[in-house]
């Protein structure tokens, strides 16, 4: 008898919600990364008002990768040590619902690490980053990291190296991600018109279901035995 | 391709000294090798001496043929590296993850050909080895992608793991290789030409092809993405059985 596809996943979410409530482990030091990544980029590229202008997407986007991979490390790593991944392929649900709660999890910790990275940034570079579409960009971005972040975590906590092989592996996989990204976002912010960044978001979109559903379809061969 | 991926491991008994069938060379590689050979010399004959020179770059140009060609070399070999990929996480034979290993490496192989012929061309004409365009980039990051293929491959001691591991990297790295495809037609702001399709806007260095070059480019196209991968592969595919050959005798004597 196996649980329905959407109570294991929500099963799966809720005790990552319900463990990072408690410990706030994940979203703490992602933050924290990400407010010690705008300021070090702020005196490592001199950033003047001109530059940060130009420089602010980059900033943005490079600090939700890097946080991401941080936080990702850190949530299948969790899982490993204590043998919880062991005891979620024994119960009776399919693998992809680990997945599919496992995404959720790490996706809304991201978003909410995004987000106010976007204040911080609002507020320390003094550039508005709160429209409607920034934000839908930021959802999609997270949402493909998140997405091939997952299913790439899940191998590498496997692997001897561990938490120096993500980056390795995933920064090459999510560039086209971070280039339709950081366009975008660019062009919002640049006040552009909406012909000239519109096909970069519909570009992320395209990229970002077709990671997410590739990597929903490997996971089941990533955590076998 | 299936007499290509047969197994060499019989087992031989203890004190045994028949070389077993598959360790010999088998007569069609050599033939094909011999083949694959002189097509290359023809091809580098009708590249440097038979195609007309183009009126703007001069003999700088000829490298194209063999840049165009290695790409479409790699993609193929990358491509079957994806087949071998899926094809062993469906039937979970460790042929097909030596069929992708090998696929791979001569991708990578290739796509270093690639790279570099781009840059001896891109001296003269673009007045700069490297320039961050777009598709140079993403060609760059390719090529990144299959490095760390590699690393993942020799971080994992469990052999059956890292075949998995290897297969589900391998699929998910070959979207770089359709990236670099596409970049052209959709980035307006790239100076690489397009040969094949109208060029994008702004492109530095295109040309028209005229007969003679594009019967030149079509014959380097066949040699450089049938024959060469062909060949290259089943090279390499018989090292990794030796390869596993070896392992398995060695665990066997230990276990004496």
């Amino acid at each position: 008898m196996k649980t329905p596809f959407f109570a294991a996943a929500l099963a799966v979410f809720r005790k990552d919600a319900l463990t990072e409530f408690r410990s706030r482990e994940l979203v703490g030091a992602m933050g924290l990364f990400a407010l010690l990544s705008v300021l070090i980029f702020s005196f490592a590229l001199e950033l003047n008002r001109q530059a940060r202008f130009e420089a602010v997407s980059g900033v943005l986007w490079v600090t939700v990768v890097f946080a991401s991979i941080l936080g990702l490390n850190r949530s299948l790593a969790m899982e490993r040590d204590q043998g919880n991944l062991d005891a979620l392929l024994l119960a009776p649900i399919s693998r992809s619902a680990v997945y599919a709660g496992k995404l959720a999890g790490n996706f809304l910790f991201t978003l909410i690490v995004g987000l106010a990275l976007a204040f911080i940034i609002t507020i320390l570079y003094n550039i508005p980053l709160f429209s409607g579409w920034l934000i839908l960009v930021l959802c999609l971005g997270t949402l493909g990291f998140s997405g091939i972040g997952t299913l790439l975590a899940a191998m590498t906590v496997q692997t001897r190296a561990r938490e120096t092989l993500l980056p390795i592996l995933m920064l090459p996989v999510v560039l086209p991600l971070l280039i339709a990204a950081v366009r975008a976002s660019s062009g919002i912010l640049n006040g552009a018109p909406t012909d000239d960044w519109l096909p970069w978001v519909s570009i992320l979109i395209v990229v970002a279901f077709i990671y997410v559903i590739l990597s929903f379809w490997l996971f089941e061969f990533v955590v076998e035995e | 391709m299936s007499a290509v991926t047969q197994a060499p491991l019989t087992p031989t008994a203890p004190g045994e000294r028949t070389t077993p069938a598959s360790a010999k060379r088998p007569l069609l590689l050599t033939i094909l090798t011999i083949v694959t050979t002189i097509l290359v010399v023809i091809s580098l004959y009708m590249a440097l001496a038979y195609a007309g020179q183009e009126a703007d770059q001069g003999d700088v140009q000829r490298i194209f043929y063999i840049h165009v060609s290695a790409f479409a070399g790699a993609f193929i070999a990358f491509g079957i590296g994806v087949i071998g990929g899926i094809a062993y996480l469906v039937r979970r034979n460790p042929r097909w993850d030596r069929l992708a290993v090998s696929g791979i490496e001569v991708g990578f192989a290739l796509a270093l050909v690639n790279l570099f012929t781009g840059m001896a061309w891109a001296r003269p004409i673009w007045n700069t080895w490297w320039t961050w365009d777009p598709r140079l980039t993403s060609a760059a990051i390719m090529v990144l992608t299959y490095a760390a293929y590699f690393m993942l491959r020799n971080g994992i001691e469990n052999a059956d793991t890292r075949r998995r591991f290897a297969s589900v990297y391998g699929i998910l790295a070959f979207s770089t290789v359709i990236i670099t495809f596409v970049i052209i037609r959709i980035r307006p702001d790239t100076i690489h030409p397009a040969v094949i399709g109208a060029s994008p806007q702004n492109a530095e260095g295109g040309f028209r092809l005229a007969p003679s070059m594009l019967a030149t480019l079509s014959y380097s196209m066949v040699v450089w993405s049938v024959f060469i991968p062909w060949v290259l592969i089943w090279w390499r595919l018989r090292l990794e059985n030796l390869n596993e050959r070896v392992n398995a005798l060695r665990a066997k004597a230990l276990e004496e």
